[in-house]
């Protein structure tokens, strides 16, 4: 399955052109901002964030290292409360039981509420080339897909939009103009899709947790819009990646807690679906059928995997991209995969190995942590992205890896490091006079054209510190410290 | 009590004045200090970028000079990090250079996180009148940690006016080879943070990385700002003699 959306350019490019859209910058940084500062006041309130956070990793690393027992033990008890489970070992088979389920009911219309698998999966392109209509109900989704676009964040898909462009975008659809009031446009999105809800025939969602014990699936929205999926629709799918389970109800507190606060700052989130089978003969709504498809998706290539089976613990919470310099920079799209941010860094280069194009995520990160102190089940993404580069690199030849060769020859001793050194500053007195100018050789060489977009270049006039030594040491020896 | 001192590669050949006020403050706590000439670099350059054969190579220079000393105090949290945080990782396969790595990490420690935590200097009797801001470089405090201890040690000179810097946490875009390497984002990024020092009105810039500080002051030089941008280690040995003389 490819999840690369954007192949026809590099990551360069692609962050470059992002880099010019001050309309898409300054959205997203004020979104963002906004986002992380809610984030601080929940946990702030909340006290004792490290405690959760690491009482989340636990929770977390628990389920994944007995992801198999807690995943037969969810599809015993979804069958028993009569629901029917699938386990799909790639997008491309997800999707074939979703159409397949779809056909079966003479579905014209899904309704779907916001879920990054179904992404994954690109399930809405699959449904359409079949004549069945795909309507989003998330109300960023929703502007989203009238926009012809995919998620640029993955709790906040529209956060790359102005609420002029939404205005613009709901206007074309009504055919006359509807004001950039947010009554006005929740007003409109509500009335289009309340006509979507009453005639399809499936709803669709993703699942937020899993719990082993009971075989419920657990879906937190803010719009209410899972609720009219979940009840209104006769046939319900469920589709989701095979590590959102947790083992328990008490573990579910947990995240409940964990997730809506490193999301968006809320203490809870606005509604809770729980899903245990479908309707009950006694029960007056709900879907008839209930189908769970279990995705893999390259995921289970992780298990087991001492560097990378952590990236399973993850909540989809979306804090990394709301703190992470980069995101904030260029917004999720220049990452040109389904994930984008810190967890997208990670994610994508390892469900899509085989696609050498994507591994170049993993460049996309200054290493600052950021991600790693924002998360909120400590995944060490910043690890991880060193890992993956050590991974790229061993396949790869190139003139980074001549320069490091060169490099761990040279610094590997200190006679041949002083040499290198003096040698560099010979150069660097020819050809970086006071740091404002460059000879024309040294200039076209990439990294220094790289330095100096933005930067002068540093420029010492001194001896080496170790050129200094001796001489410093002898004067503190001799006590005329007389600086 | 005997202290030797890791250099980093940078600031011996670029920033030999951060060394140098570094060595004087450490031998006026009545330190002997000793500088092993045979390290040249902690490997982080090329770990970071994936090459970690390579990184390991370097580090062993780090290995060997360190062997005998009972403290390494070093002017970057960023290398001392990356000792900290990798070495395990790089010699996992090799139990006789794990056990001196382990040997290593008890005994490193950053500028800052020495003054305060091991030698427990309190006040040095410095001088410094002068509006100054303070960026925490993102390795030192969310690698090592080191949240409190340069402040602790700013807060306690006479005469400065320490003013916050608004979004002090967010990455200044050096990155090693990330700035060249991804060139657009690491301007784009290290003018957010620029912008930031700018707005605060401040007059000096300073930090415990020379990393990122070369990288911001960079961009405060293209711009022509006259703001002077110093180490920790720099500003206290110039408000120590400032007292002095
Ligand atoms: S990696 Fe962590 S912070 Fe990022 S989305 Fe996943 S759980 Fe949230």
């Amino acid at each position: 399955m490819h999840m690369l959306l954007n192949t026809d350019q590099s990551l360069t490019q692609r962050s470059e052109h992002a880099l010019k859209d001050s309309f898409l910058r300054q959205a997203v940084q004020f979104t963002t901002e906004r986002l992380r500062e809610k984030k601080e006041e929940s946990t702030n309130a909340l006290g004792d964030w490290e405690l959760w956070r690491e009482r989340g990793r636990q929770i977390r690393a628990h389920t994944i290292q007995y992801l198999d027992y807690y995943l037969d033990q969810f599809a015993t008890n979804v069958e028993q409360a009569g629901g029917q489970v699938y386990f799909a070992k790639d997008g491309v088979e997800a999707a074939k039981i979703a159409l397949e389920i779809a056909k079966e009911k003479r579905a014209k219309k899904v309704v779907k509420s916001k879920s990054m698998v179904t992404e994954e999966v690109e399930i809405n392109t699959v449904f359409e080339k079949e004549g069945i209509a795909c309507v989003e109900t998330d109300l960023g989704e929703y502007i989203v897909q009238l926009a012809k676009q995919t998620p640029s964040h993955i709790i906040i898909p529209a956060i790359h939009q102005t609420r002029e462009q939404i205005a613009q975008l709901f206007s074309a659809e009504q055919g006359k103009a509807v004001s950039t009031d947010t009554k006005a446009l929740t007003a409109f999105a509500r009335q289009k899709l309340r006509e979507a809800f009453a005639q399809a025939e499936i709803g669709m969602t993703g699942c937020n947790f899993a719990i082993a014990e009971s075989g419920s699936v657990v879906l937190f929205s803010n719009e209410g819009n899972i609720r009219m999926v979940t009840t209104l629709p006769k046939t319900q799918i469920v589709m989701m990646g095979m590590e959102r389970m947790v083992p328990t109800w008490e573990d579910l507190e947990v995240m409940a807690n964990l997730l809506p606060r490193s999301a968006t700052g809320q203490k809870l989130t606005a509604y809770m679906s729980i899903l245990t089978g479908p309707k009950r003969s006694d029960e007056k709504d709900g879907p008839e059928e209930l189908h769970i498809i279990i995705v893999d998706n390259g995921r289970s290539k992780q298990l087991g995997d001492p560097k990378f089976q952590a990236i399973l613990h993850c909540i989809r919470c979306g804090a990394c991209l709301n703190v992470c310099p980069v995101y904030r920079q260029i917004g999720g799209h220049a990452y040109g995969s389904v994930y984008p941010g810190p967890i997208g860094a990670v994610l994508s280069p390892l469900l899509n190995p085989e696609d050498e194009q994507v591994q170049e995520l993993a460049d996309a990160s200054s290493l600052c942590g950021a991600c790693y102190d924002a998360c909120p089940v400590q995944i060490p993404l910043h690890d991880m992205l060193v890992y993956l580069r050590e991974r790229r690199v061993k396949t790869q030849g190139g003139i980074e890896k001549v320069a490091f060769r060169g490099y761990s020859a040279i610094f590997r001793h200190q006679a041949t490091f002083q040499w290198m050194m003096k040698t560099l500053r010979h150069v660097q007195k020819w050809s970086v006079k006071d740091g404002s100018r460059w000879s024309s050789f040294l200039s076209r060489l990439p990294i220094v054209q790289g330095w100096v977009r933005s930067r002068r270049l540093p420029y010492s006039t001194q001896r080496s510190f170790r050129e200094q030594w001796k001489m410093l040491q002898k004067e503190l020896e001799e006590g005329v410290d007389n600086q | 009590m005997k202290v030797a001192i890791f250099i980093t590669c940078l600031v011996d050949q670029f920033f030999p004045n951060v060394g140098i006020s570094m060595v004087r403050l450490l031998h006026r706590q009545g330190i002997h200090v000793d500088f092993p000439t045979n390290q040249t670099c902690c490997g982080q350059p090329a770990f970071n970028s994936g090459y970690t054969e390579e990184a390991r190579r370097v580090a062993r220079t780090l290995l060997d000079a360190f062997e005998d000393a009972d403290y390494v105090v070093s002017p970057s949290g960023s290398c001392v990090g990356m000792i900290h945080q990798y070495y395990p990782y790089l010699f996992q396969d090799d139990p006789e250079n794990l056990k001196r790595v382990e040997n290593l990490i008890d005994k490193t420690y950053e500028f800052s996180q020495f003054l305060v935590n091991v030698l427990k200097v309190s006040d040095l009797d410095a001088t410094f009148p002068h509006r100054v801001t303070y960026h925490p470089s993102c390795h030192g405090s969310r690698l090592l940690g080191i949240k409190q201890e340069p402040l602790q040690l700013l807060k306690q000179i006479k005469g400065i006016h320490l003013i916050p810097l608004p979004g002090q946490e967010d990455c200044c875009g050096f990155g090693g080879t990330f700035s060249v390497k991804m060139s657009g984002l690491s301007s784009a990024m290290v003018k957010s943070k620029c912008d930031h020092i700018l707005e605060t009105h401040a007059e000096v810039l300073v930090g415990t990385d020379m990393g990122c500080l070369m990288n911001i002051e960079g961009n405060l030089r293209q711009r022509e700002t006259s703001i002077r941008v110093l180490h920790l280690a720099e500003l206290l040995f110039e408000g120590v003699n400032a007292h002095v003389t």
